[in-house]
């Protein structure tokens, strides 16, 4: 009886077949995306910047995405804010798409413009081995905070960034770039491993004189995942081992 | 105060072997009556558990009623600890900072279901229960719990109050505190792995749903182990 | 340690005498001693704190009382939805977006079910529009209420906190006879609703428009003229409408600085343009304008909301289109073919095309992005919300400098941050 289901079973999937959702693919230039309505501030684009301007999508509907040059990026990107007839003033998210399996990573600006009434995504292709832009934050001030989160969870570098580290994850976080593909979806140390690392943190941390120098002290980065560093020693001790507050560092620091 | 706890007071009234006797049930009565019926909550709200638990102190399921008038957000003044919402890596350190920095007598409430065992988040960033971190008393189920879960949660701590004993061996230990887990995880690491092995939908969450092939159509047996 | 002469303008200081000319007291006004400049000092906020609205950590350099520089910490609640969201198909995603934004989430809900539906070319129902338009309404409410209780909290004002909750008990209500939960709704399916309204909602929600305004105009006469709230509000926080859209400040806070962006008006969804409701913009981009645009906002929604209810149509609720939408359980049991229907949304999901679709939506708290990304498959390959606290919160630094450290509460309250869309 059962095997009599389970062949009927097999047939009806059988007739389904076929009707799935399909071979998943990227996409990418002729797949599905070329753009088919025009865009004015593309259309300009590719007047003004010529071949920086790579290609021109179009997704669900209306949305019009471009891909530039990442060398290029700075220049469109301030025409594309200061020019009057294009006028993107409200810069709305800049963040990163990686598809895997070694593929260049995207990073993607969302571009409005108040007065004209007009949506842009810009996208720039970075390989996973050159993973750096030039920042946007002299243009748009709140680039700030947006590229730094791309770097906490990408590891996309922002060339001349003000104050580039980690944003979300602690500063010291070790296992690496979250939202990559080859990032598993639990972390890559144990639970026990990671509490362990969380319970070290130092709470004060933020409010030693350091805070004020951010820059200089944390030398603009965090280390690579895997690097050298000793974990502060404070595993069995009561109270752990903190500092005093501002008399060691400011001894140290001779300030 | 070590754990040696108090051997230096008097053994008031105290039957043979250190047991209960009348005057000690009856003091250990008045002090545990004093102490449930106005317990100081210390909310350590962070996300959605917060706003409910703000809702149960709201006029609708007024939590005044159960003497937790004061809400008190100094730890130093606080006897329940009650975590709401999820508690990721970065503020497990503070939790526990939190949680030293409470004198004795306290007790603590995990309200929600991330606070208990990660909840939806059995991810990178979570910690897998606040039991990991803090000795919990009181586990209160639900995403949100509605208030009146919360409430009964902070009822179950009335009862264990009620249980509690001032003198005797028991007495001693209940409310000693080891100045050596200042700062340190509640559980070893052993038992930490296990408390955070994945169990039911989260297990194998691969982009292929735990499917062995690619296939549109994949029949259950196929799945991964 | 050294001294170290810092030079800030000091934009409202009540040591200042009427001639603009500081007034002599014993806590000394910035620049006008150098000598007897100290140290600064540096202060930490949270992030456990009652009037942080979450977990969100400042730390504050101070000079005396005043502000010289303000430093947000985020990411104590980080709770990696964007990485869930890739090990999710696009209906499991759903409860995820109630718990970013806990304050305001048939917002998130709708927004999200809305991105993907767009990317995948679904029209939903003409029902199903207006309900979604309703529930988002009640939910910008539902946002704002809280809003006004927690800042008058922050601020002093108790009796504000506990009127705006037994009026949001009654929205609670309206989740939970909707969707079974107060708070965490879950009430959008791709191509519909979870299920559709049930009988006696639409006359509890009449209800709700009938007697909100009651309560506004109660709260509205604790606080619009009250000398100590005006005293607290008034010229804190400023900024000014290019440096807002600069910092990429998008809803209230935007509109509070002069500059009349709502997406509703602008990039309309929903057949927003066929409502008649206007948007309170701002002058002067202080807190005490914040406010006065949400309590606005608040009444304008209560409009829309009466709207919704008298062009609500009849007709399904759920797009017509069984590779999306769970047939009903009766075929499901009786018909070979729905079985198989059922079978396939549930364990391979729904497909979507290959492609990607940012849809923007005006949340209570300004505007709410949802970027999906897909590559054929039933699990999206990205996605990202642009949560508009995150960015809200981002200028922080700039509204408080120079401010005292009172008005670093009032300020950090009139943005209406969520730290769940904050930290994601």
């Amino acid at each position: 009886m059962a095997k009599d289901n389970d062949t009927k079973f097999e047939a009806a999937l059988k007739d389904l077949a076929g009707t799935g959702p399909g071979k998943r693919q990227m996409p990418g230039p002729g797949v599905q995306t070329e753009a088919v309505d025009a865009h004015p501030s593309v259309d300009a684009l590719k007047a003004t910047f010529g071949d920086a301007v790579l290609r021109h999508e179009q997704h669900a509907g209306d949305e019009h995405v471009v891909f530039v040059d990442p060398e290029r990026l700075r220049e469109i990107m301030a025409w594309l804010k200061d020019e009057p007839a294009q006028h993107y003033d409200l810069l709305k998210d800049v963040t990163c798409v990686d598809y895997g399996g070694g593929r260049p990573i995207q990073v993607v600006y969302e571009l409005w413009s108040i007065e004209h009434r007009r949506q842009l995504r810009v996208k720039v292709e970075l390989p996973v081995d050159a993973l750096d832009v030039e920042s946007v934050t002299p243009l748009w001030a709140t680039a700030n905070w947006h590229e730094r989160e791309a770097y906490d969870m990408f590891g996309v570098q922002f060339r001349n960034h003000p104050d580039l580290r980690r944003i979300l994850m602690p500063e010291n976080y070790e296992e690496g770039y979250p939202l990559r593909k080859d990032f598993p979806l639990r972390g890559r140390f144990s639970r026990a491993e990671q509490t362990r690392r969380a319970l070290a943190l130092d709470l004060e941390d933020y409010y030693l004189p350091e805070e004020l120098e951010v820059k200089e002290q944390k030398g603009g980065t965090t280390p690579e995942p895997g690097a050298e560093r000793a974990l502060p020693e404070t595993a069995g001790q009561p109270g752990g081992a903190r500092s005093v507050p501002g008399s060691e560092a400011q001894a140290g620091e001779g300030e | 105060m070590g754990l040696e706890g108090r051997r230096d007071l008097p053994v008031l009234g105290s039957g043979k072997d250190g047991s209960a006797s009348f005057l000690t049930t009856k003091l250990d009565f008045i002090v545990n009556w004093s102490r449930r019926n106005s317990l100081w909550p210390m909310p350590f709200g962070t996300a959605c558990c917060a706003i409910e638990m703000m809702a149960s102190y709201a006029s609708r399921f007024d939590m005044a009623r159960f003497g937790m008038e004061r809400m008190a957000f100094s730890p130093r003044q606080s006897d329940v600890l009650i975590c709401a919402g999820r508690l990721p890596y970065k503020m497990a350190p503070i939790i526990r900072r939190i949680w030293d920095q409470m004198p004795q007598p306290k007790w603590a409430v995990s309200m929600g279901a991330c606070a208990s065992s990660g909840g939806v988040f059995d991810a990178y960033s979570m910690v897998q229960g606040i039991d990991t971190i803090i000795p919990v008393d009181v586990y209160v189920p639900g995403c949100p719990p509605r208030p009146e879960a919360l409430i009964y949660g902070l009822l179950m701590i009335h009862e264990k109050i009620k249980g509690e004993t001032w003198f005797g061996e028991e007495g001693k230990l209940l409310r000693a505190e080891d100045p050596a887990r200042v700062g340190q995880a509640q559980l070893p690491a052993e038992t930490i792995e296990q408390v955070a092995v994945p169990f039911g939908n989260s297990t194998n969450q691969n982009r292929g749903s735990g499917m062995s092939g690619v296939r549109a159509l994949e029949h259950p047996r196929n799945r991964r182990p | 340690m050294s001294t170290r002469t810092v030079e800030y303008t000091v934009s409202s200081n009540p040591e200042m005498g009427m001639d603009g000319r500081p007034v002599a007291s014993p806590v000394f006004p910035v620049g006008m001693e150098p000598d007897f400049q100290g140290e600064h000092m540096l202060i930490n906020i949270g992030p456990q704190h009652p009037a942080t609205h979450g977990v969100l950590r400042l730390v504050l350099e101070l000079d005396g009382e005043t502000v010289v520089k303000c430093t947000p910490h985020i990411g104590y609640l980080h709770s990696s939805f964007e990485k869930l969201g890739e090990y999710r198909g696009w209906n499991q995603i759903i409860p995820l977006t109630d718990r970013m934004d806990y304050l305001a989430p048939l917002i998130y809900n709708v927004a999200y079910a809305a991105a993907v539906e767009k990317l995948m070319g679904i029209e939903i129902t003409e029902r199903c529009k207006v309900v979604r338009v309703m529930l988002m309404e009640l939910d910008r409410i539902f946002s704002h209420l809280i809003w006004i209780g927690t800042t008058a909290i922050d601020i002093g004002a108790f009796t504000v906190f506990l009127w705006t909750f037994e009026e949001r008990e009654r929205i609670y209500n309206l989740h939970e006879a909707l969707t079974g939960a107060r708070i965490t709704t879950s009430a959008t399916r791709i191509g519909g609703m979870m299920a559709d309204l049930p009988p006696g909602f639409t006359e509890a929600v009449q209800h709700f428009v009938d007697t909100l305004p009651k309560t506004l105009d109660e709260v509205d006469a604790l606080l619009r003229n009250n000398n100590l709230w005006v005293g607290r509000n008034l010229d804190i926080g400023v900024i000014s409408a290019e440096d807002a859209v600069n910092h990429g400040l998008t809803g209230p806070n935007l509109r509070a600085s002069g500059v009349p962006y709502d997406v509703r008006k602008d990039r309309p969804y929903y057949d927003y343009e066929t409502y008649d409701f206007d948007v309170p913009v701002g002058e002067n981009g202080d807190c005490y304008d914040r406010y006065l645009v949400r309590m606005e906002e608040m009444r304008q929604s209560l409009r829309i909301l009466q709207q919704t209810l008298d062009r609500l149509p009849d007709g399904p609720i759920n797009v017509d289109n069984p590779r999306v939408i769970l047939p009903s359980k009766t075929d499901c049991m009786s018909d070979m073919e729905s079985m198989i229907h059922h079978f396939k949304v549930v364990m391979e999901g729904i497909p979507a095309p290959v492609g990607e679709s940012w849809f923007g939506v005006e949340s209570s708290k300004g505007e709410l992005g949802m970027y999906v990304v897909s590559d054929g498959g039933s699990k999206p390959v990205r996605w990202r919300v642009r949560g508009p606290s995150f960015v809200n919160i981002s200028t922080l630094p700039k509204l408080v400098e120079g401010h005292l450290v009172a008005d670093v509460i009032a300020t950090n309250a009139s943005l209406d941050i969520v730290l769940g869309e904050i930290d994601r």
